[in-house]
């Protein structure tokens, strides 16, 4: 049995969505994200929470790994997976 | 065409065979006296049917099994005696909220408690109506012989079936384990009542919302995807635990879909009560020593009847109300201290007097006892 | 840019009108029912043939919001329900989702009698070592010295190690993980859900609110933090030398995956055999 964690690959980037009224805070999106890429927002959704967002510097820096929407109790970030033409999935 | 077959049996026998006729094919059980008679033929007979048979750890994971195996759409018994049935009622509730079919075979004996383990008794009649918390109901019978434990636990599957509820067949030591003539009627001639399943597509269908009392019930992997929960719910299933309305509706669906139809449900064998002027009222192992005692009382040119309660609960309440009409006198005899006689005191709304005549000592009322009961009744003191 | 959404990929395995969940933020066990979607997602079972069974909590209400049969038992019964239902419907794969408190303080009995029995049923235990719903109740794997509301003084009782349980029970597969090991749970998840036989995974979960804010991890970004600092995987260790103390490391992995004949095909080879013509 193979125990595997979804490596870092070549050339892949995610794109990052948030469904800004189930978040609940609770940041573990962005303590636990491998790349730094997440940051809590200012602005506050209908429970009064600030979902998280992206950080304006390197929009590339997300892998697409997937951790962010495996971690989240909230069903309230996924992302998706983009290869770039020159890259090997 | 087949013929009917004689059988020498006992009543827990005829209870299994008939669980097995009615279509039974799954059956969890904890051992107790006197009940485990049942399930030892049931571990001997339910696999050559293609049925289930586990003994579980106690009385009330049988029962959630039960309830389990209801769900994945098998028709499910299970026996018992009062201590566990004591156990099992926090799922009887659980089974009456989520208006799942099943048999419960409770063979009574002496208590409270693990009292006479061996030794008949009949104090569990409002254990069987009001056991778990909150209102409910159950439907409840009681066979007075090996013959109509066979008969009567198909008409108990069938009730439990046919009306989504918990029922209770409500035996006790002595029919347990005497031993009768039965006959077996042919396969063909048994009516076996299947549960009413939805004809809509999922995204349509309400899995307690009721069409003519009782909802059609989809079973496990039927692809309907419901939810079921001991939570107060709605028609689709959903918890609501705050609303007033829906706890009235559900509360009062799962109680009038019985207390409605009592009158289907009614099963009383009468005995000389044409022009009876003194009615024993009795069910289980005693209507029969009650029976004795009237042909006595007869020979004595007492005008003595017998009401038999074939079906418990829900109670022939108008039955009784109307009776005492005429019938001034009731006898009830039981092995308890006053059971029956509360529910048939309180139908005949002071129309009538209502005795008394229990039994103590894990033993059956002889018929003197209840003859001179009648006598004593007829004199008037 | 992060884009906006109003669905996620989960959402159709989801009962659409009962979301968002009761649980509070940061709370492990929306955590558990992603990872096991997305388990149910990557081995494509068919959603008519899956039937989820809990018993009462915060964990029992897992049941409502997966889009399938789903069974709300009574507390403590989930396993001899889950029992029933496979041993009638053997074609349903049946899962178990309950609380620490309802698996194995009243339903404790339950847990090891299916297990050696092997009932082919996954358990998926959440332990959050409380009773969060009732407000924070001391519960059979509450570490030692640890205080709840029922005890005030720290816990004087020793706990479960909820594997060393289903290992000593009979249990075919048992692993552990925290939620911060989303991944690795989801695929034990996958692994469990394929096994034949009684398999048992442990979910460790922060709740912060009842529990995790009586000692001293209010935050459950902290609990998270400890789990990161503080745990170890141990593919195959003897589950006894996996006991869970205050501050101490906890011990993860996959601990058991044994062949062993399951109560179900004993039973099926029982009428094979019997069967009356
Ligand atoms: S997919 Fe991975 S890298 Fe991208 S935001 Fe989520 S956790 Fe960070
Ligand atoms: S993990 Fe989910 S709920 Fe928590 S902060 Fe991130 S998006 Fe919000
Ligand atoms: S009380 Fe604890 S277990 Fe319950 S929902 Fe809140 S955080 Fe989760």
């Amino acid at each position: 049995m193979t125990y595997w964690v979804e490596e870092k690959e070549k050339n892949v980037h995610g794109r990052v969505y948030i469904i800004k009224d189930r978040c609940k805070q609770c940041g573990f999106c962005i303590e636990f994200c491998p790349q730094g890429v997440l940051k809590q927002s200012e602005e506050f959704n209908a429970k009064g929470y600030h979902p998280p967002k992206l950080v304006e510097t390197d929009e590339k820096k997300c892998m697409g790994c997937g951790f962010c929407q495996m971690i989240c109790p909230d069903f309230a970030i996924f992302v998706e997976r983009e290869e770039e033409e020159d890259g090997k999935k | 065409m087949e013929r009917s077959e004689i059988k020498f049996w006992n009543g827990s026998i005829a209870v299994a065979e008939g669980a097995l006729a009615a279509g039974c094919r799954f059956f969890a059980g904890y051992p107790i006296t006197p009940a485990s008679d049942i399930a030892e033929y049931m571990a001997l007979r339910l696999p050559q049917e293609g049925g289930v048979f586990i003994q579980m750890e106690d009385e009330i994971a049988s029962i959630a099994a039960l309830i389990g195996a209801s769900w994945g759409g098998a028709k499910a018994m299970t026996s018992t005696s009062g201590p566990g049935f004591s156990l099992m009622q926090e799922n009887v509730g659980l089974a009456a909220i989520t208006e799942t079919p099943l048999v419960i075979a409770e063979v009574q004996r002496a208590g409270p408690s693990t009292g006479m383990p061996t030794l008949v008794g009949q104090g569990d009649v409002m254990q069987t109506r009001w056991g778990s918390h909150g209102d409910y109901e159950t439907i409840v019978i009681s066979p007075s012989s090996p013959q109509e434990s066979f008969d009567l636990i198909i008409r108990a599957f069938n009730l439990a079936e046919l009306y989504r509820v918990p029922v209770i067949f409500l035996t006790d030591e002595c029919v347990a384990h005497m031993y009768e003539r039965v006959v077996v009627p042919p396969k063909e001639e048994i009516e076996a009542v299947e549960r009413l399943k939805p004809n809509v597509p999922p995204e349509e269908y309400m899995p307690f919302k009721p069409i003519n009392d009782i909802a059609p019930m989809a079973t496990a992997g039927m692809g309907y995807k419901v939810h079921v929960t001991g939570l107060t719910h709605n028609e689709k299933g959903y918890p609501m635990t705050t609303s007033p309305e829906v706890q009235e509706w559900m509360v009062r669906h799962i109680c009038d879909k019985i207390r409605r139809n009592e009158y289907k449900m009614r099963d009383i064998e009468e005995y000389r009560m044409e022009d009876a002027e003194i009615a024993v009222v009795a069910f289980g192992i005693v209507g029969r020593s009650a029976k004795a005692a009237v042909k006595m009382a007869r020979r004595h040119r007492i005008k003595a009847g017998l009401i038999r309660l074939k079906t418990i609960w829900p109670f022939p309440e108008s039955y009784f109300e109307s009776l005492a009409d005429d019938i001034k006198k009731f006898i009830v005899a039981e092995i308890n201290y006053g059971q029956v006689k509360l529910e048939v005191e309180r139908s005949v709304h002071g129309k009538a007097s209502v005795e008394l005549l229990p039994k103590f000592g894990g033993a059956v009322h002889q018929p003197s006892e209840i003859y001179e009961k009648i006598k004593e009744v007829k004199n008037g003191n | 840019m992060e884009i906006n959404a109003t669905q996620h990929p989960m959402d159709k395995y989801l009962r659409a009108d009962r979301i968002p969940h009761i649980w509070c933020p940061g709370c492990g066990l929306g955590i558990v029912l992603n990872a096991f979607l997305r388990a149910i997602d990557e081995l494509k079972i068919d959603l008519d043939k899956l039937a989820v069974v809990s018993g009462i909590g915060c964990t029992g209400r897992i049941a409502g919001y997966i889009n399938t049969d789903s069974y709300h038992t009574t507390h403590g019964r989930a396993i001899p329900f889950a029992t029933g239902l496979k041993l009638a419907n053997p074609e349903m794969k049946v899962v178990v989702i309950s609380g620490d408190g309802d698996l194995f303080a009243i339903g404790g009995n339950h847990f090891i009698h299916a297990a050696r029995r092997n009932i082919d049923i996954t358990v998926i235990g959440v332990n959050n070592y409380n009773y969060g719903m009732t407000g924070g109740q001391l519960g059979p794997t509450t570490p030692l010295g640890a205080r709840t509301t029922t005890s005030p003084y720290g816990n004087i009782e020793h706990p479960f190690n909820l594997c060393h349980v289903a290992h000593a029970a009979g249990a075919v597969y048992v692993a552990r993980w925290t939620v911060l090991h989303a991944v690795r749970l989801k695929n034990s998840i996958k692994e469990a859900l394929q096994k034949k036989g009684f398999s048992f995974i442990e979910v460790i979960a922060a709740c912060p609110t009842t529990y995790g804010r009586r000692n001293k991890m209010p935050d459950a970004l902290d609990e998270m933090r400890f789990y990161r600092e503080h745990s170890v995987i141990k593919h195959g260790i003897d589950p006894a030398e996996a006991n869970i103390e205050i501050g101490k490391e906890i011990i993860v992995g996959k601990f058991v995956d044994i062949e062993k004949p399951t109560f179900n095909d004993a039973v099926e080879e029982l009428k094979r055999k019997v069967k009356k013509k």
